[in-house]
């Protein structure tokens, strides 16, 4: 399993936790884990979301792995000027 | 209504061109005559971009009717250089990275060489008032100040 | 991709040097060709009739007289458009009005005639009838339950009860407990800042020229930050295919993320497609200020709390941003980046975006970050002098590090805002002496950086040149950056490569030039190109040699035999296997296409020192140095650049910028006459410090630079003006009336 931090406002949606388990290999696992086991963070998960993994930023790359002690942290999607 | 005949000089050449009572100077240049060397930047003379000479003196040529070159002597950023040399401003700004996007560059290049030519060893202060009506959101003004400060240095060197 | 080496020895031959920029002369003697500066065969001019209300409903257009005009070939209202993709509603109603125009200088209908006479005659023949209807355009007036409102039912899932439809979301980060924080603080600030709205301000205005023929195939020329985002769009707008749709960049006249976005060209394709005939449009001044850009106005409540040894206890901060009349204002990026330059145990942000009848807030340098450090670093200045402590000194006490836990959620690595932080206490202005009425100010600044999609191709010619095409618009000098990545890498003489930006129809998707990606990501891709390229001239050399191509390295610009097994054979150069490149193979080239990871976010410290008349309430720039982490700093000049460029922009922002809206809700200063920006005179030079700590994530290190620098100056300039005037300034921008009516309200009090 891997612990994934999703910031405060999601938490409604995550029955409270700012930190939730799924089990993941994937940047793609991870993202059907959460929409799976916690079907209100669909429409933000539509909208587009960045993940660090382990400080680093992804946003699309589906096969970027995860491994278990991986730092995963849910960040609004990132748009720049 | 009929349009305008205009014969003036255009950095150097004798240039003919027919244009409405309301176009500008920069239309002329631009739309009529294709030199888009000059920039329109805001069209109300607040931007600079647009900067040409006219018998000497520096105008926005966004702010002066293109029938009013009538006789006159224009010098646009086009005339600048001569032939494959470089006026040393020019040469000054690629050199000194007084540029970053490029649209301010050609009114700032013509407002510069004018205060050159009447001034050749401005202070800085002197150069800020002097381009103050020339806008740049790029670069901070910074190295646009250095290069012409240095490039008045090296003019009066080589004089 | 991975940094090469962590060894600090590696010398550059080419990075970090300062050469001239291949597109230099072409700048300097008036022959670049930017949006404005082209024609076509045929051409017609394009123009655009605006809404002259802030809100009204939209109950009939009636074009006839206006098509009657001889000379108009064609007349565009939104019925033109048929239904889009959700993804592109928004930006086909700002781009031209459904119902409703929402702002004044909203798009309502456009025109494509023989001349621009002709088509503003045939604009004046138009009838619209609007029925007006009541507008709201501050952001905090637009969250009360009784505002009027601009879209009903689409606020998102986010928003609890009680708040106007114009809040379109709620966002919340952060970790800790800010009342237990706030309770071990010896004193606790709590304040509210406000800034004004304020415009990107490039000095070339929007402009493009559209060709559709009948058969589908259309083309666009124009100034943008992004011509893949701009194909994407206009196709998704005009139900094209992408393929269909070739956009070429012409050069650009400054953006700042005001041209990452459209405005004018799915009007003008759609205009071009009615009339069959190239279209030319370009905005005027007003209209860009009236219609396009401008970034949020915000209103933030801060609550900080400190000991009076200088430890930050909690930060909280509410923040509430406008972003014009549709939903997307940065108010996410601020409330992530609020607090990044600190280390803290409890940390909370909250933020509103609110649509209001004003234009859509696009992306302006850093995005929603310089209104959040404005805020926090004014409160966290308040605290530093209440306590007489050094500002700096307590910036660095609870500076963010590699290791901690970054407010908006992920750990950092590596970062260098200690280093700025260093620098700027070890240089000379910090010790340096101040007269009366001056003031001098710090603050620091953070900003994410991006990578996304990204092609380079890099094809070695016959005689041994280099071309790079890449597809992200050169704002400030990206192709001499990219022009040094790639001789870097293959080791050849600068002035033997040359970069274009290629058109959407030469390479795969890429991201906008946006987010400081460019140099990071794009710089990354033509590496990886040159270093595919050596792969293939190595295998080249190999098959001459008739030695396995592993045996073959590539070493100073030629392959070479790697090792004494390999055989003894002479270097073969870059030139003399492209010269027989069609004997051994065919052509070469090397390119890369990938979806950029691993930006290095990146922070910076401004130094600044001001002098307030305190009869006039009029601030003067004395001086001003920017320290910043560039990771590695490939052409330093222009990185000294966006250093300076943003800190000025900053200056703007924090003295003279805003829109000025009226009770009618009608911007008041659509001019650079009244909306003014910062001109020679106004400043000092701007000095810079670049630190160079090493992207993790770059093969040479590099980060971003481009949109940090416009994220301290508010707060540096609005510590420094309050420390001049003797008055705390929360209000943005620091005109002279309002700093007079600070000073007067003080003597007063």
């Amino acid at each position: 399993m891997v612990k994934v931090r999703v910031w405060g406002s999601l938490a409604e949606f995550t029955e409270g936790q700012t930190e939730v388990e799924i089990k993941a290999d994937t940047l793609r696992d991870l993202l059907d884990g959460l929409a799976g086991k916690y079907p209100g963070l669909r429409p933000q998960l539509e909208r587009g979301i960045s993940v660090a993994i382990d400080g680093r930023v992804y946003n699309d790359s589906w096969f970027t792995p995860i491994s278990e002690d991986s730092e995963v942290v849910l960040l609004r999607r990132l748009k720049g000027g | 209504m009929s349009q305008i005949h205009v014969k003036t000089t255009i950095n150097g050449d004798v240039t003919e061109f027919l244009c409405e009572a309301e176009d500008t100077l920069l239309d002329v240049l631009r739309d009529r005559l294709g030199m888009t060397g000059s920039k329109e930047g805001c069209g109300t003379g607040d931007c600079g971009a647009c900067s040409v000479t006219v018998d000497g003196r520096l105008v926005c040529s966004c702010l002066m009717l293109g029938a009013e070159a009538e006789g006159r002597e224009v010098a646009t950023i086009e005339g600048m250089a001569t032939g494959d040399q470089l006026h040393p401003l020019q040469q000054k700004f690629i050199e000194m990275a007084a540029l970053q996007c490029g649209i301010c560059t050609p009114g700032i290049l013509v407002a510069a060489k004018s205060l050159l030519e009447k001034n050749p060893d401005p202070t800085e202060e002197e150069v800020r008032y002097w381009l103050a009506g020339n806008l740049c959101r790029c670069t901070g003004y910074d190295k646009i100040i250095r290069a012409v400060m240095e490039t008045a240095a090296d003019l009066r060197r080589a004089s | 991709m991975a940094l090469d080496s962590s060894d600090k020895s590696r010398t550059f031959k080419v990075v970090g040097t300062r050469p001239l920029r291949p597109d230099g002369i072409d700048k300097v003697t008036g022959r670049a060709r930017f949006g404005a500066d082209i024609v076509a065969p045929g051409m017609l001019t394009g123009r655009v009739l605006r809404s002259p209300h802030a809100h009204a409903r939209i109950v009939k257009i009636d074009t006839a007289k206006a098509r009657a005009l001889p000379g108009v070939k064609a007349v565009v209202t939104r019925a033109d458009f048929g239904t889009v993709p959700d993804a592109v509603a928004d930006i086909l109603d700002n781009c031209m009005a459904g119902d409703k125009a929402l702002y004044d200088g909203h798009a309502v209908a456009a025109v494509a005639a023989s001349s621009a006479a002709v088509a503003r005659k045939a604009l004046r023949l138009i009838e619209v009838e609007y029925e007006v209807l009541p507008h709201v355009s501050d952001v905090d007036a637009a969250m009360q339950p009784g505002a009027p409102v601009l879209h009903a039912g689409r606020q998102d899932e986010t928003v609890p009860e009680g708040y106007s439809q114009n809040v379109m979301s709620r966002v919340e980060f952060g970790h800790g407990d800010i009342d237990k924080g706030l309770a071990e603080a010896d004193r606790v600030v709590e304040r509210t800042y406000r800034t004004g709205a304020t415009h990107q301000g490039y000095i070339e205005p929007h402009a493009c020229l559209a060709t559709m023929g009948p058969d589908g195939q259309a083309d666009l020329w124009g100034c943008t930050q992004g011509h893949y985002m701009v194909r994407n769009t206009c196709a998704a707008i005009l139900g094209m295919e992408q393929g269909q749709l070739r956009v070429t960049a012409s050069e650009i006249g400054g953006g700042f993320g005001g041209k990452t976005t459209v405005f004018l060209e799915p009007v003008a394709l759609m205009l071009s497609k009615l009339a069959g005939r190239p279209v030319k449009m370009v905005m005027t001044r007003s209209e860009v200020l009236r219609a396009t850009g401008p970034t949020s106005s915000s209103s933030i409540d801060i609550k900080l709390g400190m000991t009076r040894d200088g430890r930050i206890t909690a930060g909280y901060a509410q923040l509430r941003y406008q972003g014009g009349a549709y939903p997307g204002s940065p108010v996410d990026m601020g409330s992530m980046s609020a607090f990044a330059p600190y280390d803290l145990e409890n940390v909370k942000t909250v933020g509103f975006d609110v649509v209001t009848n004003r234009p859509k807030a696009a992306a302006y340098r850093a995005p929603g970050a310089p209104m959040a450090a404005f805020a926090v670093e004014s409160a966290v200045d308040e605290l530093a002098k209440g306590f007489g402590l050094d500002p700096l000194e307590v910036r660095l006490k609870n500076a963010a590090r590699e290791g901690t836990l970054a407010s908006y959620g992920p750990t950092f690595p590596a970062i260098g805002l200690e280093a700025t932080l260093e620098a700027a206490k070890a240089h000379p202005h910090w010790g340096a002496p101040l007269g009366e009425n001056q003031g001098r100010g710090v603050a620091c600044g953070f900003w994410f950086n991006f990578g996304g999609d990204t092609c380079v191709t890099l094809n070695i010619t016959p005689d041994g040149t280099v071309t790079v095409s890449e597809g992200n618009p050169d704002i400030g000098g990206s192709r001499a950056s990219m022009t040094m990545m790639a001789a870097e890498e293959l080791g050849i003489p600068y002035d033997k490569v040359r970069t274009i930006i290629a058109d959407t129809g030469s390479l795969g998707q890429n991201e906008v030039t946006d987010g400081s990606r460019v140099t990071f990501a794009v710089g990354l891709a033509t590496i990886e190109a040159a270093r595919n390229a050596k792969r293939e001239m190595c295998k080249r050399a190999a098959m001459v040699w008739g030695i396995d191509e592993e045996a073959v390295e590539w070493v100073d610009g030629a392959a070479r035999p790697a090792g004494p097994n390999a055989g003894k054979h002479d270097p073969m150069t870059l030139k003399e296997i492209a010269a027989i490149a069609s004997n051994t193979g065919g052509p070469i080239a090397g390119h890369y296409e990938v979806n950029a990871e691993g930006a290095g976010v990146s922070f910076g410290t401004h130094m600044v020192d001001v002098e307030v008349d305190p009869d006039t309430g009029s601030t003067k720039i004395l001086r001003y140095t920017v320290f910043q982490d560039a990771g590695k700093a490939v052409h330093p000049a222009y990185v000294e650049g966006q250093f300076q460029g943003g800190a000025v922009q900053g200056i703007g922002w924090a003295l003279n910028e805003e829109y000025i809206y009226g009770e009618d809700g009608i911007l008041q200063n659509a001019g650079f006459l009244d909306y003014r920006i910062p001109v020679a005179s106004d400043l000092p030079m701007i000095d810079t410090v670049i630190l160079e700590i090493a992207n993790p994530g770059h093969p040479y290190g590099v980060r971003g630079v481009g949109e940090t620098p416009i994220v301290p100056p508010l707060a540096a300039i609005a510590n420094a003006v309050s420390a001049a005037a003797g008055v705390r300034m929360t209000d943005l921008p620091m005109s002279p009336p309002r700093v007079l009516a600070a000073i007067q309200g003080q003597k007063g009090a």
